[in-house]
């Protein structure tokens, strides 16, 4: 299939960028989106220009590296699916695409369709693991816990970091990202003794970064890949609001 | 290392994130309850004219009067004076957190009132004023302390007269173009509470997946009914007549009776209680 593409061209952070158009012919509907792009920038790199730097790594969902905008969705179009797992039958000959780079203040885009989610791992920094006695394995079966919790606790851990739920909410908000590496810890008993300060600690961290406030709009939720659910951020507002109560008469840590 | 800080400085936090919307939904909370009660009672419109004659005497009169009053007015106040803080704190920190949008968004999941909420609550916020100014104050579009007369009403067995409520609301309602302005903002506050009221759970961690679906049920029926109940009263004036023959009746009555002569009547010389025109604010 023949396809025109618009591709957001940014040199770096400092600079402003721009849709660049190009068209792609012959492109065969088995290959994925990611394999697309790459045809693209031989075809760039033939011509002896700049290929679209774009950000991926393990192409089979799990890494959390790639992160297209595609025609404004996150992800493209497919639901519970990164932009690598996409292929190119949800397209046909003569589509226009436009790719552009998640857009939020707290991810400043390093080249082209690159962004910079560093603001990520400093949420998880200030929070986001369990201070663990190093040594000898403890008994598997020790500490018990439910089916219901371990599940969910599960559920919040598939969250591979993507940061599409940023790039599709309008406020920039890191709501699903941060309720879900925090929930991940809170519902298990090995990450109850630091549970309120990883709470306020992750909040305070993701407010510093500047993304912005959640609407409770569930763009997030609609985009994410793992299908991680707005369930987290309540979780997370009932978690932060116990831990803030605590603070303030002074029991929590 | 990879995750040294690549942005300028860390954002200044305000009040963090979640305490925002704590306070949002706090204050929305009492608002909506607020909103609840002020329409189930303005039905009363649909009574005999002397029911919301009383019930505004009741309400002007609780017990502990007028002080009563006054602190559910100021509590109010505060709610509002909250919602709209943390409106435009969490409205800007917002844009700024997206300084450049996508060619075209695709949206999946949020729906029109969610995305318009600003919007909305601004024209909400300008009804709010007008409304105050029309029947609370009563200077706008003209000083019904002047132009509407008093009504009997029955307060525990005793005859008093007290300002015409009902005629001063017929009177109101005339006008097409206030009319018409209160069913917009009745509207808008109909879509401001299809996502404000599932939204508010939410914001204070009371709603999951099962809960999420129903709650904006039950959010889209009470913005309905919010807006059935208190669109009904202009609706009934402006296009139907409701009261207009009491109205004409009633003017025609105070076009005999000198207002001064009204304006302070000797409700029970007993208790020496006097109602005044004034006093009905
Ligand atoms: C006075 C003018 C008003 C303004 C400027 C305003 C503005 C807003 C805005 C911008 C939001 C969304 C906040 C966000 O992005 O998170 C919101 C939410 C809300 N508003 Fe209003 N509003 C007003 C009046 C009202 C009234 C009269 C009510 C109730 C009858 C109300 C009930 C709510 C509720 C329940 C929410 C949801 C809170 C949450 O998301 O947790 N608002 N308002
Ligand atoms: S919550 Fe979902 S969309 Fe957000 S970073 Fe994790 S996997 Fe990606
Ligand atoms: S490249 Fe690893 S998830 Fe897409």
């Amino acid at each position: 299939m023949d396809l025109h593409l618009r591709v957001w061209r940014q040199k770096n952070s400092e600079t402003s960028g721009k849709f660049v158009n190009y068209e792609l012919k012959g492109v065969s509907e088995d290959s994925s989106f990611l394999e697309m792009l790459d045809i693209l920038n031989e075809q760039l790199v033939e011509k002896g220009e700049e290929p679209v730097a774009f950000d991926h790594d393990c192409r089979e969902g799990i890494c959390g590296m790639c992160s297209l905008v595609i025609n404004g969705m996150a992800h493209g179009p497919e639901r519970a699916t990164t932009v690598c797992q996409l292929h190119m039958r949800h397209y046909s000959d003569g589509d226009t695409i436009t790719i552009e780079p998640w857009r939020a203040k707290a991810f400043p885009v390093v080249k082209d369709l690159i962004v910079d989610r560093g603001a990520f791992d400093r949420i998880i920094q200030a929070g986001g693991f369990i201070t663990a006695r190093t040594g000898s394995p403890q008994d598997a079966n020790e500490l018990l816990i439910p089916k219901p919790i371990a599940d969910k606790a599960m559920d919040a851990a598939a969250c591979i970091g993507c940061g599409a739920c940023v790039a599709a909410c309008p406020n920039g908000a890191a709501m699903l990202f941060t309720s879900a590496k925090c929930s991940q810890l809170n519902l298990l008993p090995q990450g109850q003794p630091e549970k309120d300060r990883r709470s306020l600690a992750m909040v305070a961290a993701m407010d510093s970064e500047g993304f912005g406030n959640c609407t409770n709009y569930g763009e997030c939720q609609a985009v994410c890949p793992k299908e991680i659910t707005l369930d987290f951020i309540a979780k997370m507002n009932r978690d932060y609001a116990g831990a803030r109560i605590r603070h303030f008469f002074g029991k929590a840590i | 290392m990879a995750v040294a800080r690549t942005m300028s400085a860390a954002k200044k936090v305000i009040l963090p994130s979640l305490v925002k919307k704590y306070l949002m939904a706090g204050s929305g909370i009492i608002l909506v309850l607020f909103v609840l009660g002020h329409m189930l009672g303005n039905l009363q419109f649909f009574g005999p004219p002397e029911m919301i004659n009383a019930y505004a005497y009741h309400l002007h009169h609780l017990p502990g009067h007028p002080v009563t009053l006054w602190i559910i007015r100021a509590f109010l106040l505060a709610c509002v004076v909250v919602h709209i803080a943390m409106a435009v704190l969490l409205v800007k920190e917002n844009r700024e957190a997206r300084p450049q949008n996508y060619a075209k968004q695709g949206f999946r999941e949020s729906d029109y009132a969610a995305r318009t909420m600003p919007m909305s609550g601004l024209i909400i916020f300008a009804f709010i004023i007008f409304h105050i100014l029309q029947y609370t104050v009563r200077v706008v579009p003209e000083h019904y302390n002047a132009t509407i007369g008093q009504a009997p009403v029955e307060v525990s067995h005793l005859q008093l007269e007290y300002f015409d409520v009902f005629a001063m609301m017929v009177k109101g309602f005339s006008s097409p173009v206030i009319s018409i302005f209160y069913l917009i903002a009745m509207a808008l506050l109909c879509m401001h509470l299809t996502h404000g009221v599932a939204s508010m759970f939410q914001s204070l961690g009371v709603r999951n997946e099962v809960w999420r679906y129903r709650l904006k049920c039950l959010a889209t029926a009470y913005g309905c009914f919010i807006f059935i109940g208190f669109a009904s009263i202009p609706a009934s004036v402006l296009f139907f007549g409701h009261g207009k023959a009491y109205l004409a009746e009633k003017e025609a009555e105070w076009a005999k009776t000198p207002a001064a002569e009204v304006s302070v009547i000797d409700a029970q010389a007993a208790h020496t209680q006097f109602v005044t025109l004034n006093e009905g604010r």
